[in-house]
């Protein structure tokens, strides 16, 4: 697989982030041994399993050189639909199909109105946050619990690592979206008609590129990755809370830059996002083990890791190039 | 005309064109033939229609009269992909292929070959590197296409038209940014696929290329068709005045410039140049002279003004004041040493739409002094009072927006923002261009009256009477280069036609 469309000079960035994610997972080993176990792994995936499988839409909108500040408010939106259908009866594998089905819908819709009215995808994203927020509240306003054999059966899903760690079910689905992410990200053509729109839109489109086509897919499937993180966070806490994960897309917007891809489009790997994710979840484990320190590092930390990577893709494009080759 | 001298069958005719943008007419009647197997320059100056002309012909836009027919049928291509389908491919200058992508993808991005919906990369590079090598190119395909010179992206460019339409191909101004060695590389490829039979429309600014590799010429002018001619029966000099729209034979001279003056010039640049925009050219400008700069368009008039004006680095060169070196390497400088410069796009880069005339006006000279020391809101009063007045601008209201005045009169007040800095050398940049009748005079009056005021000017004109009125030398442009200086009594307007025409040096 020597031929990924975006290796070589573009990959800089995506090397960049893992030798961080390693560097300082080692720094974190050599203060607390304890980080060096599969445990902490398992929980690293399980824990940010939401934030990654939403960040994986939010990978193909930025991609396009767009931006989905709706997915935190989905995701909460799903949770609370779920719980709150669950709750009244209905089974709840029928509620993820429905609950999966409104986000894809809402991100389509989204998609339609960003092409149809030449908007900035900002604002209207922003109108979609605003909704399905408001939407989440008039559902209820209280934290509802949920408990269902079938919800449990998916709970208690794992496969043992070697050592004491557990990859559980909602880890297993967030890689697999990372998976299939890259798959259709750099293999197919709907993947390269997102890198072309995020490259340049006035030329995609002088190149046949269908731009409606493309913009509404690519909202949909945002909203559709929103609407699995919102059910993944629902198993994760075993209820829907329309208060939840409040101004989570900027953690995402966070991961995908991290993880390397172009904030103005059409550069990076899907694979960068996880690493992306990776590193905001282990400065977290990292405060947890030292238990002195504010959580709030966790912002500070990922504040400078924005600003050295934005420094870090100027300076790529500035450079001459050839100088970066091989 | 001369449909069918060669006998060569018509493969794209278009007919009694016509189209209008919001009532404005900006083609009209016009007829255009291709023959397979020719490469056919599409010629015309700023607002000739050749754009829309191509435009139309490639789907971009629809017309609103006219016939088009390939090979004999009927067609009215709705877009340029159905063009495209139909046979017509275009290279345009620069928005084209993305940067961003590989080579072979931008090859055959929504055509990629495929297995089970996903692109097979290793076959698709393989059949880009087979393509390429049809065009003497070999390259990693798979690298980013920002990784390729710009002549290697055109080539791409052409290959990925002709290869997805394959009968007639448009290029708009394909060597506009590259050097003589890779303009005989895209030419030689354009001659290769001519032979091979395709049709193809080549719009150039650059006469030389024209008589390089054209096998027909069509011109246009306001919107008009001027005439088609084979090139080999059309001396420069007729085809200049095609574009130009002036017959050379019967000119009369009305000179009142003043003659050069050979006294020490003050403002010298020597050996002064930026690679891809200007070729070294050396200028002198004196006190009370109107320095004329002529060619036609895409000849490096305004690139020329830009670098004297500092927007523009110079990557060589000197320029020397009164005797002293200086670096004019952005406005703010060129301001300090007492340029001023009235640019083309007077609505984009000229005015300040939403502000009044007064603050228009006191702008640069207020950027002169800093914004530590403001002018107090009488003295701007005064300034902007006086300049009204001097340069007649109506409605003489310092404080309605700049916007609602008429092109003269914004105009006049870009003058006044440079007078009220009082500058020793004005830059102006078709300062006639849009203007109604009246205004014209005033300003060319005004002209006058800046430079028996002993100030230097540099004026940039595509009005050669204008130019020969006023100018005591004329720089002429051609292909980016100074080609030649006249003086005197050379400035007339069949003097700089010649000068135009004349084959730029190599």
């Amino acid at each position: 697989m020597t031929a990924l469309p975006m290796i070589r000079t573009r990959t800089l960035p995506f090397v960049a982030t893992v030798a961080i994610f390693l560097a300082a997972y080692a720094l974190c080993v050599a203060q607390f041994p304890n980080m060096l176990s599969t445990r902490v792994l398992g929980n690293l995936l399980t824990d940010n399993a939401f934030l990654g499988i939403a960040a994986v839409g939010m990978t193909f909108v930025i991609l396009s050189g767009g931006i989905d500040l709706s997915v935190g408010a989905v995701i909460a939106f799903t949770s609370v639909f779920v719980a709150v259908t669950v709750r009244a009866g209905v089974h709840p594998a029928l509620a993820f199909v429905l609950a999966l089905a409104l986000a894809t819908a809402f991100g389509a819709a989204m998609g339609l109105m960003i092409d149809l009215l030449a908007m900035p995808p900002f604002v209207v994203t922003l109108a979609g946050m605003f909704l399905a927020r408001g939407a989440a509240f008039l559902i209820t306003t209280d934290s509802v619990p949920i408990s269902h054999p079938f919800l449990d059966t998916l709970g208690d899903l794992f496969v043992r690592l070697p050592g004491k760690g557990r990859l559980t079910f909602i880890a297993m689905v967030m890689l697999a979206v990372f998976a299939c992410g890259a798959l259709l990200a750099h293999r197919t053509r709907f993947g390269a008609n997102v890198m072309a729109l995020g490259g340049n839109r006035a030329s995609a489109a002088l190149m046949g590129v269908p731009l409606r086509g493309t913009t509404i897919r690519i909202y949909a499937l945002s909203g559709a990755l929103a609407g699995l993180a919102g059910i993944v966070y629902t198993l994760y806490t075993s209820a829907g809370y329309s208060l939840a994960t409040v101004g989570m897309e900027l953690d995402a917007i966070a991961a995908v830059v991290i993880g390397g891809t172009l904030l103005t489009g059409g550069s990076g790997l899907v694979l960068g996002t996880l690493f992306g994710v990776l590193i905001q979840g282990l400065i977290q484990t990292y405060i947890v083990f030292d238990g002195t320190l504010s959580s709030w590092w966790t912002k500070i930390v990922v504040g400078v890791l924005l600003f050295a990577f934005i420094v870090m893709q100027r300076l790529i494009l500035i450079l001459p190039r050839g100088r970066l080759k091989g | 005309m001369d449909h069918d001298l060669q006998g060569a069958p018509d493969l794209l005719a278009a007919k009694s064109i016509r189209k209008a943008f919001l009532g404005v007419t900006v083609l009209e009647d016009v007829d255009f033939t291709l023959r397979a197997g020719e490469i056919h320059a599409l010629l015309g100056e700023n607002g000739a229609g050749k754009s829309t002309l191509v435009k139309i012909l490639t789907g971009a836009y629809r017309r609103d009269g006219g016939t088009i027919r390939l090979n004999g049928a009927e067609v009215s291509p709705r877009d340029v992909g159905e063009a495209q389908a139909l046979g017509i491919g275009t290279v345009y200058q620069e928005v084209n292929l993305l940067e961003n992508l590989s080579v072979a993808e931008n090859l055959y991005l929504g055509r990629q070959p495929r297995h089970w919906g996903m692109v097979r990369v290793r076959r698709m590079e393989a059949e880009a590197r087979a393509l390429l090598s049809r065009y003497g190119l070999t390259l990693d395909v798979g690298e980013a296409l920002s990784a390729h010179s710009v002549a290697v992206r055109q080539i791409i460019a052409i290959a990925r038209a002709v290869d997805l339409s394959g009968r007639v191909l448009f290029l708009d101004e394909p060597t506009a940014s590259l050097d003589a060695r890779e303009v005989e590389a895209i030419f030689a490829i354009l001659r290769q696929l001519r032979d091979r039979g395709l049709g193809i429309v080549i719009i150039t600014h650059f006469l030389d290329q024209v008589y390089q590799v054209a096998d027909r010429v069509t011109v246009l002018r306001n919107g008009r068709l001027v005439g088609s001619r084979d090139i080999a029966s059309l001396p420069r000099r007729d085809l200049v005045g095609m574009m130009l729209g002036r017959e050379l034979a019967d000119e009369v001279d009305h000179r009142t410039a003043p003659p050069p003056d050979d006294a020490p010039a003050p403002i010298r640049f020597r050996d002064y140049a930026k690679a891809g925009k200007v070729h070294p050219f050396d200028l002198d400008l004196r006190a009370g002279e109107v320095v004329g700069i002529a060619g036609l368009l895409g000849s490096g008039r305004s690139e020329t003004a830009f670098l004297l004006f500092g927007i523009d680095r110079p990557d060589q060169g000197t320029a020397e004041i009164d005797g002293t070196p200086v670096t004019l390497h952005s406005p703010e400088r060129a301001i300090r040493h007492g340029f001023g410069f009235c640019p083309e796009e007077r609505k984009t880069d000229g005015i300040i739409a939403d502000l009044s005339v007064r603050e228009n006006i006191i702008l640069a000279l207020q950027a002169r002094r800093g914004w530590a020391r403001p002018l107090s809101g009488t003295e701007a009063a005064q300034i902007a009072e006086r300049y009204i007045r001097a340069l007649d601008i109506r409605p003489a209201d310092p404080d309605r927006p700049i916007k609602f005045l008429s092109g003269g009169n914004q105009q006049k007040a870009i003058l006044a923002r440079w007078l009220a800095t009082d500058p020793r050398l004005l830059i102006l940049d078709e300062p006639t261009r849009g203007i109604d009748i009246g205004a014209h005079a005033e300003i060319i009056r005004l002209i006058e009256d800046l430079c028996a005021r002993g100030m230097a000017l540099v004026v940039i004109s595509s009005e050669l009477e204008e130019l020969a009125s006023y100018a005591s030398r004329v720089v002429i442009l051609s292909d980016h280069r100074h080609v030649r200086e006249l003086r005197g009594h050379e400035v007339t307007v069949s003097g700089m036609m010649n000068a135009m025409a004349v084959e730029g040096a190599a």
